[in-house]
């Protein structure tokens, strides 16, 4: 999803966003505050209805996307990566500071996960569940299920998202206004000659890349159930992964993106199997102590995917489904 | 007369700020030469700050172990330099040449990916927890202490900060006299100026790019070394955390312009260590959490506001 | 008629940037010791073959020699140490370099003889001597025209391109840039000029070619096509 976001500021727009951490962040910690239970740690606390949750952190990534949008559109695509960059720094340390909000470096944990949110009883002593039937009824109907049926109702949502999501980039990218991206993205003084409000346009790809991130980050809270400033969002692994998702899959395209993102988690997932296998091998054979090369490995893993970014960038620099352009018609 | 006012600010504010100032310089002048010239943001350099500390410590370490010699740091920074310069060379080959005409986005993304690479580097080898670079408290020098105490105006500075400020100041002397002297170093200037007048000028660019990686990775080392020696530890993040305050500094100095870069990096550090002083009331003006946010801040007003910087380098 | 090969030819040149073709078939040659100036309503392709010469775009047929030596393919920055010393239009001094090191640079691929040819230059252009510590981008226009100049005869060329030398100056330096031509040309240089100014052009050039739409139009001596009627209604018409 992060990788979908992504692909409207770059693909579509030319933008290079370095700070997606940031606005994840921001997503995250919006959606957590707003729909946690009260506690003295933090601020919020509102217990508000998950949907509210969701569409606030979207919201208030927008915002911030919007903020900074039109301060640095006009910046050249080093610029623009520096002040991303640095932003996704700055978001990174209020949330770290501003312990009253947001319980600084400790995090927020307890965030309610969609489905499951049912075992507790706020969720379904109120509207709209109290509509449909008692709190009683519900209470029973909820011990009666199995104890892991949230599982595939969560998985089988957010694949449901995902895919409502890439289907509107689809038609977004078919567009007019998609196109006009395209021959912004191609040929910007041209489109400018063309009397395009190329900076506004701009603009708009950016604040929708950030609502989607946002959305991104308010799954992931769900997903996580806790979240805290630095290693939940560690750049590193959230902006460089995803952009190497992005670029692998395939920059531009839709499918790519989504292609990318489970291609990498994939590699990094397996790489992580992998090397710890290899570990104990190693480990059984030279006597070295296990610990020590776990933690090296993982950076190990890293290093590889770094260097297997610089290869894509110089063998397959459009990735491994390049862009499919609309053709005049509209379609594909 | 030396109040409590100027022997807390000077001592514990403007002269940190100060040394902080020359360790972003030294940084800077690196990444505005390679804005002026390469003409790409690297993102990579902060990474090789650290690794230039890191490999001088393990020099230290090795020749203290293998012949009981106890080298001091800027001793054992300059065969560190020599292994550093080797490895911009071998990045620059295999990682940023094969984009050389190509948008420079392409340069900046490899940059990026080079930044996780060194840093994951450095984790595999070296481990990601903090080493000391050296132990113990850095105590006031006593000849200056005393000297200025008897003017009843105490300036406390141990000798690390000595040994920062003027090396830094070496540093910016001989790089003068490179850049305005030197054959190689008019060159460097003629094609951050105008790498296309350059080209059929008869200027052999690649030389110049490899005099560029040359005198910003020096300095990158320095700048690496003098940081380890200040904070008296090792750590994998060094490089990050003093990435967005060099290259604020080099906007604000002005792309392209070392002197500018100077100027702007004692600018940033000394912001970043005066805001913390408490000038209203008893606390600081603004939250030390956020002191990194300062160079930030500077950054983001030159961009809006006077892109060129102060000595008016390139914009784009 | 002479054997000797002309110091720069330009066989039946195809060229253009990327896969946009500018010039469909140029053929154009430069004497030892002549001056020949190209001139050509905007877009005709003057400036794109000089850059023809310099490998700065994409030759897709024939050849450029130089003293008979083809040099289509080689690199731009190759080319200086071949021979040819290039005055670009626009951007054609280091701004923030002062006027000696902007003549020091020229003379990047020379390995000796730099003081010596630093005196001619000099004397050659004498306002330059008082200002050789001034950063070059602080002259004027007419003044940042010579020390354009002057760079390129740093090195011992075999032939000068000067790519519109007169491009936004004052009347006053444009005739002072057109006897310097001439006082250059007099040491035996051969020049090749492209000009917008074809009057002036053609008065200080042996021969000119005139191109249109890539191709060649006219072509013939300096007074010849100065006295030229279909040439005279396309350019020298109005007072230029």
């Amino acid at each position: 999803m992060i990788a979908l976001g992504l692909n409207v500021q770059w693909g579509f727009a030319g933008l290079f966003n370095a700070g997606i951490a940031g606005f994840v962040s921001i997503g995250a910690y919006t959606y957590a505050l707003l729909t946690t239970a009260a506690s003295p740690l933090h601020y919020g606390g509102l217990e508000l209805p998950l949907a509210v949750g969701i569409f606030t952190a979207m919201v208030a990534s927008g915002i911030i996307a919007a903020l900074i949008g039109v301060i640095c559109i006009r910046l050249r695509a080093d610029y623009l990566a520096i002040a991303t960059i640095g932003i996704a720094e700055i978001i990174k340390l209020i949330l770290k500071n501003s312990t009253e909000i947001t319980n600084g470096p400790r995090g927020i944990n307890k965030i309610p996960r969609l489905w499951e949110n049912f075992t507790e009883e706020r969720f379904y002593t109120d509207w709209p569940m109290s509509w449909f039937m008692s709190v009683d009824t519900w209470q029973v109907f909820f011990a009666s299920l199995p104890r892991w049926w949230w599982q595939p109702c969560f998985a089988l949502s957010i694949i449901i998202v995902v895919y409502v999501v890439y289907r509107l980039l689809e038609r977004l990218r078919l567009s007019p206004w998609g196109r006009m991206m395209t021959a912004i993205r191609e040929n910007e003084p041209a489109a400018h000659a063309a009397g395009k409000h190329v900076e506004g346009r701009r603009v708009e790809a950016f604040i929708l890349g950030s609502v989607i991130m946002g959305l991104a980050g308010a799954v992931l809270a769900m997903h996580l159930r806790l979240i805290e400033p630095t290693n939940t969002f560690d750049p590193s692994k959230m902006t460089f992964l995803v952009w190497v998702m992005l670029i692998a899959g395939g920059s531009g395209n839709n499918r790519g993106a989504i292609l990318g993102s489970f291609l990498i988690w994939i590699i990094w997932s397996a790489s992580e199997i992998v090397i710890n296998v290899g570990i104990d091998l190693i480990a059984d054979i030279t006597n070295v102590h296990v610990g020590i090369l776990t933690t090296r490995a993982g950076y190990l893993r890293m290093l590889l995917i770094g260097l297997l970014l610089q290869y894509i960038l110089q063998k397959y620099p459009l990735g491994i489904l390049p862009e499919s352009r609309p053709t005049a018609s509209g379609k594909t | 007369m030396w109040d409590s006012f100027g022997f807390e600010f000077v001592n514990f504010y403007f002269i940190p700020g100060i040394v902080l100032g020359c360790i972003y310089a030294l940084g800077a002048i690196g990444i505005t030469l390679t804005f002026g010239i390469l003409r790409f943001a690297n993102f990579a350099h902060g990474e090789v700050m650290m690794t230039g500390a890191y490999v001088t410590w393990t020099l230290m370490a090795v020749t203290g172990a293998l012949f009981g010699w106890v080298l001091h740091p800027l001793i054992a920074a300059i065969p560190s330099i020599f292994v550093m310069i080797i490895l911009f060379m071998i990045i620059d080959r295999w990682f940023y040449k094969p984009f050389r005409n190509a948008p420079t986005i392409k340069l900046v993304i490899a940059s990026f990916g080079m930044m996780l690479v060194i840093r994951s580097l450095v984790q595999v080898l070296w481990g990601p927890n903090q080493i000391t670079f050296v132990k113990g408290i850095a105590k006031p020098n006593s000849f200056v202490r005393d000297l200025t105490g008897s003017f009843d105006m105490m300036i406390l500075v141990p000798n690390k900060h000595f040994w920062i400020m003027t090396g830094t100041l070496i540093i910016v002397l001989v790089l003068g006299y490179l850049l305005t002297r030197t054959r190689i170093g008019k060159a460097m200037r003629a094609v951050s100026d105008s790498p296309d007048l350059a080209l059929v000028t008869g200027i052999d660019v690649e030389v110049v790019i490899r005099a560029t990686w040359i005198v910003g990775g020096a300095c990158a080392v320095a700048a690496g070394v003098f940081l380890a020696m200040d904070i008296q530890m090792l750590e994998t993040t060094m490089g990050f955390r003093m990435l967005l305050p060099m290259f604020a500094a080099a906007i604000l100095g002005g792309i392209g312009k070392p002197y500018g870069a100077v100027m702007g990096g004692l600018v940033i550090g000394l912001a970043e260590e005066l805001v913390s002083y408490p000038w209203i009331g008893d606390s600081a003006l603004i939250s030390p959490g956020y002191k990194s946010g300062v160079a930030f801040a500077i950054m983001i007003v030159m961009l809006i506001v006077r892109p060129s910087g102060l000595f008016k380098g390139r914009t784009f | 008629m002479n054997n000797i090969s002309p110091a720069l030819e330009l066989k039946n040149i195809y060229a253009g940037y990327g896969e946009t073709e500018i010039l469909h078939g140029v053929n154009l040659s430069v004497s030892a010791g002549e001056i020949v100036a190209i001139i050509g309503p905007n877009g005709a392709g003057k400036s794109t073959a000089i850059k023809a010469i310099l490998g700065l775009l994409n030759i897709t047929k024939g050849s450029v020699l130089l003293d008979g030596n083809d040099i289509t393919d080689t690199a731009p920055d190759r080319v200086v140490t071949k021979g040819i010393s290039y005055v670009p239009q626009t951007h054609n001094v280091f701004v923030n370099l002062s006027v000696q090191e902007n003549l020091e640079m020229g003379a990047w691929t020379r390995s000796d003889g730099i003081d010596e040819r630093l005196e001619e230059m000099f004397k050659l252009f004498p306002d330059l001597r008082e200002k050789r510590k001034q950063a070059a981008g602080s002259l004027s226009g007419g003044q940042r025209q010579m020390v354009a100049m002057a760079k390129a005869l740093m090195v011992d060329a075999k032939v000068l391109l000067l790519d519109e030398p007169t491009a936004g100056l004052s009347p006053k330096y444009r005739g002072e840039i057109f006897s310097t031509i001439k006082e250059i040309n007099s040491t035996g240089v051969p020049i090749l000029i492209v000009e917008q100014n074809a009057k002036q052009a053609l008065g200080c050039a042996n021969r000119g070619y005139v191109l249109v739409d890539g191709t060649n139009r006219f072509q013939g001596t300096g007074t010849d096509l100065l006295e030229d009627r279909d040439v005279a209604r396309m350019f020298l018409g109005g007072g230029e």
